[in-house]
């Protein structure tokens, strides 16, 4: 168990770097030139480039990439040509909104989709698990933004029952920040829902067709008892994995909800950092995502293994 | 990180038995299909309106009636206009080309790329097969939305961008599909005839083996469409795809959804559900499409 620990976390490290290496470079050849950016098109000439040499512009590329690394590990996430300020205070606010976006979507979704999923398993083939595959596969293939609008519409513009857009939640009482937060986290909702749905439903029925369970059953034990003691053990193990692999998604879903509801997270800053042509911003974004995001995947593989027995005993020798 | 489950097989689908009779031609198998009708029947229309879109449309998709801007549904202007004065439902038929040629291209790339991949890291194995893994893994670790947004972030955004960033990314994923599927035909007899009789790799490759992987290939190109769908929508609406004023239902949702607040739905409202309608026919299809195969 250690030795695959240890195993995953230096993959881990090695993705991260290379994540660092791409965020990078492909910041350095955007198109521009961030003291422009900065200052704007009529400034002089002699200004843009003084502001450029205070940026570190000209700098050999491994040297800046040194420099910013450096300054990353010492906790120096760099400093932001549109703000004129340090990076970091703006990062952190933004990850605490967007957990707060993306707990909620999860604490939703889970046990909805697992529910959907085993739900659909028992009545294979029948209308429950039709609509349920049919709806979550429609429902999962459909852009957050698109069925975002259509929720707009409905419960923002026409019936007015939830606010739009959500803006700052800052300042806000908790149930009213919930009150907020309800309509962006129905399209990341919707997107997962197949997935992980559909994951329950085929572990379920490869656990209800197994030796184990047809023994269960045989032997006289009710229903509800061999579902909850026999299925449900093995059937969510897949899930938990597949949960963990649509942190990406979850990720990406953040950054369209946040744009089209104005809701300052990680998703709106990253992109709002591109079109400035923000570079440290950008940089330091991209790289904190890709830090949950390995981590998100750790953790689920961790207790994938710790759930799963006959793992535990194969990695540990 | 384990395989999924296998979940393509249909439920209640239980192989027809023919007797004495030859099966019939799989596509029709697929015409008897009412959910592949209905999916083919949308997308024709919406082939339809990307080929002669121009010609369909009531108003010039780019023409400013600056005296109706944000005027409701109408007689004169059916889905409304939009904040700069263009007809919505103009720009929605239009608007169907870009997206309906961006994405099956991106896809048919990624298609090609990750069948020659597919093929050599499943037919040589070893070390190709081992590395080619390990640049694959570290695609995959990385959230594929943030990949592509610092690709097109780094060569600027156009339609051709589009294509080869979404076309690089499926690349590994189908390669992955292939590499199985050509792991599974390794055990069969007529690859170790073809070895013996001294065959070129080359020649086994793609005249023995990709024959044989093909149906795979046809399930997996269908099902990447419709993520490619998604993605290049996506990528449009985050300001990384088609362009204004081109009409693109991406993107004219990122020009008028700020004017949701005000009541302005129809300027996204159609859009909107143009996409969901393409991504719902496309599923119907490859739903349809993979049980015939399967079968």
């Amino acid at each position: 168990m250690t030795r695959y620990l240890l195993r995953r976390i230096g993959l881990a490290i090695v993705t991260l770097w290379i994540l660092s290496v791409i965020v990078f470079f492909a910041g350095q050849v955007l198109p521009g030139d961030p003291g422009r950016a900065v200052l704007g098109p009529f400034a002089s000439q002699s200004a843009v480039r003084q502001l450029d040499h205070q940026l570190g512009v000209g700098r050999p590329l491994v040297t800046q990439y040194l420099s910013w690394i450096g300054g990353l590990l010492h906790g120096n996430m760099g400093f932001s040509s549109e703000y004129r300020s340090p990076v970091a205070p703006f990062v952190v606010t933004a990850i605490g909104n967007s957990a707060k976006l993306a707990v909620l979507a999860l604490v939703i979704i889970i046990p909805f989709g697992i529910a959907g999923g085993v739900l659909a398993a028992l009545y294979t083939g029948r209308g429950v698990d039709r609509t349920i595959s049919l709806g979550g596969l429609a429902a999962s293939t459909v852009p957050e933004f698109v069925s975002g609008i259509v929720v707009i519409i409905i419960f923002g513009v026409a019936l007015k029952v939830f606010p739009y857009p959500t803006g700052s939640l800052s300042g806000l009482s908790a149930p009213s920040q919930l009150d907020h937060l309800i309509l962006p986290v129905i399209p990341l909702v919707l997107v997962l829902f197949g997935y992980i749905a559909r994951m329950a439903r085929a572990g379920t029925i490869e656990a209800l067709e197994s030796d184990y369970a047809r023994t269960a059953i045989l032997k006289g034990l009710p229903r509800s008892v061999v579902i909850r003691r026999h299925i449900l053990r093995n059937s969510l193990l897949p899930t938990i994995t597949v949960i963990a692999t649509q942190t990406g998604y979850l990720i990406g879903g953040l950054v369209v909800v946040e744009q089209l509801f104005s809701y300052q997270g990680i998703g709106r800053l990253i992109l709002s950092a591109a079109t400035h042509k923000d570079f440290a911003m950008l940089e330091a974004g991209v790289l904190v995502i890709g830090i949950v995001y390995m981590v998100a995947t750790l953790i689920a593989d961790v207790l994938y293994t710790l759930l799963n027995p006959r793992l535990r005993v194969g990695v540990s020798g | 990180m384990t395989a999924a489950p296998d979940v393509s097989a249909a439920p209640g689908q239980v192989p027809v038995a023919h007797g004495l009779a030859a099966p019939p031609a799989p596509w029709r198998l697929l015409l008897r299909k009412p959910t592949f009708l209905i999916g083919a029947l949308i997308l024709l229309f919406w082939i339809a309106c990307a080929i002669f879109g121009r010609a369909i449309a009531p108003h010039d998709p780019l023409a400013q009636d600056l005296l109706a801007t944000n005027s409701p549904p109408s007689g004169a202007h059916p889905f409304g206009v939009d904040s700069i004065g263009r007809d919505v439902l103009s720009r929605v038929i239009v608007g169907a080309r870009d997206i309906l040629l961006i994405a099956p291209l991106a896809t048919l790339l990624g298609t090609v790329l990750g069948t020659v991949l597919g093929l050599a890291m499943g037919y040589f194995g070893g070390i190709v097969d081992t590395l080619v893994g390990r640049v694959v893994e570290a695609v995959l670790a990385l959230p594929v939305v943030i990949v592509a947004f610092l690709f097109i972030v780094a060569v600027g955004p156009s339609p051709l961008t589009l294509i080869v960033v979404v076309g690089f990314i499926f690349t590994p994923l189908i390669a992955r599909t292939v590499r199985t599927a050509v792991l599974v035909e390794g055990q069969q007899d007529y690859l170790a005839s073809a070895r013996l009789l001294g065959e070129r790799p080359g020649y086994i490759m793609f005249a023995e083996i990709l024959p044989n992987v093909f149906p795979v290939i046809v399930v997996e190109f269908t099902v990447r469409l419709g993520y490619a769908i998604f993605a290049v929508a996506t990528l449009s609406f985050l300001g990384f795809g088609v362009q204004q004023p081109t009409p693109d239902w991406g993107g004219d949702i990122a020009a008028n959804y700020v004017l949701l607040g005000a009541g302005y739905w129809w300027e996204t409202l159609f859009a909107a559900l143009a996409i969901a309608s393409l991504v719902m026919a496309l599923n119907l299809v490859t739903d349809a499409i993979e049980q015939v195969i399967s079968s």
